[in-house]
């Protein structure tokens, strides 16, 4: 299934306001590593409802990423409760990604 | 036991899963990361045959569909050794071990760092290695460059575009690069030659916020930025397999093009194999040729 794509007037909702752990995947269409992340992300997201993953557009959303210090994608920022919990810059495999979510 | 275990899913070592598939083997892929390799960087493929134009993702993806169509067997989990067992080798990755009859080394390169402290953890956080990649974070912010090859001159062109001022960082007076980017440089309003210089220290709270460059006459200059992009080369990823193959001066893997290295069984192929040209079309063909030796030497024991 796609990812959510989360904008600035749902962030807070959606991700912030969440009952369980948002990863968001801030990405762009033109990010060679982000296109070949995504079946992995979209895997993981179809694989527990323990946690969502959203996707956010740094094109069109540039805003949330500068809100959250993105300068380098892809960028999956782990959230919980509201609160940043960690972040991953750059390609990951699978295996990372579980333990990830997990921590 | 798998008959060949290819360690690296890009170009390379993708192309030697489908012939040693075609081939009825048991073929096991290691990936450290995500398939398809350096080329999933590249927008615009225009000189592969018969792909008048491809991007580079949806060159990996057909490829990696191609190869778990054929049966392959992938793993996402990085090699940190290959061990001669004689008949067998076995790769240890970080998670587990695996043992094969043949084992394919397609691990490519990866950038360079500049070997200074706190670099890792500010990749993301003003630290890049890929100007077209995060470049346009930078838009009317100061960047550096640090290099002097035609990936650093070229990278600063593209910066120039986009950020309020580019610092060029170079350990020496003149440039590898082509002369006629270094012009085009030097035409720049924005932009800021630092020779003789290197990248001593990071300044950093959350971000990146300065970076400290010693001269050779041993002068140190604080340089405010908010983004750093290094180029200073690539190196390519053999060195936790020196005991099995023989590396050159620069670590590239020595195999002739038949890519057999001093191991019996033990192959090289793509671009941490010593080589002149370093391509897509010749990667792919070093699988092919790879697999096709991997498959000639199992037949032989």
């Amino acid at each position: 299934m796609a990812l959510q794509e989360i904008t600035v007037a749902n962030f807070e909702q959606e991700v912030l306001k969440a009952d369980k752990p948002v990863l968001v995947d801030f990405n762009a269409d033109w990010c060679g590593p982000c296109q070949m992340l995504k079946p992995t992300l979209h895997e993981l997201a179809d694989a527990s409802d323990a946690y969502k993953i959203v996707s956010v557009n740094v094109d069109d959303e540039s805003e949330l990423a500068e809100e959250y210090d993105v300068f380098s994608i892809p960028c999956l920022v782990l959230f919980k409760d509201g609160k940043e919990a960690g972040r991953k810059v750059g390609a990951q495999p699978r295996p990372v990604l579980e333990a990830f979510l997990k921590g | 036991m798998y008959d060949v275990i290819i360690v690296g899913g890009g170009p390379a070592g993708l192309t030697a899963a489908i012939y040693a598939r075609r081939a009825s083997k048991e073929v096991l892929v290691l990936e450290a990361m995500n398939c398809g390799g350096q080329i999933i960087n590249t927008p615009d493929i225009e000189n592969y045959p018969t792909a008048d134009h491809i991007s580079g993702v949806e060159f990996a993806t057909k490829l990696q569909n191609q190869v778990t169509n054929l049966g392959t067997e992938i793993r996402y989990e990085r090699a940190v050794e290959v061990r001669d067992l004689g008949d067998a080798k076995e790769v240890v990755t970080q998670t587990g071990s695996y043992t094969g009859k043949t084992v394919i080394l397609a691990t490519g390169s990866e950038n360079r760092k500049l070997g200074v402290e706190d670099e890792d953890r500010l990749v993301g956080r003003g630290v890049s290695y890929c100007a077209t990649c995060d470049g346009n974070f930078y838009r009317n912010k100061t960047v550096a460059v640090v290099g002097g090859g035609n990936t650093a001159l070229e990278d600063a062109l593209y910066l120039a575009d986009l950020a309020a001022k580019v610092y060029l960082i170079h350990r020496r007076d003149t440039f590898r690069g082509e002369d006629t980017t270094v012009r085009q440089l030097s035409q720049r309003d924005n932009v800021e030659f630092v020779y003789n210089s290197n990248v001593t220290k990071l300044n950093a709270e959350k971000r990146l916020v300065s970076i400290e460059v010693t001269n050779k006459d041993g002068s140190v200059r604080d340089i405010p930025v908010n983004g750093l992009f290094v180029a200073v080369g690539r190196i390519p990823e053999n060195q936790n397999f020196a005991s099995v193959v023989e590396l050159d001066a620069s670590g590239y893997a020595v195999a002739a093009e038949n890519c057999r290295t001093k191991t019996p069984g033990v192959f090289v192929a793509g671009d941490n194999r010593v080589k002149d040209v370093r391509q897509l079309v010749t990667a792919t063909a070093d699988g092919a040729v790879a697999a096709t030796e991997a498959v000639k030497y199992i037949n032989t024991l």
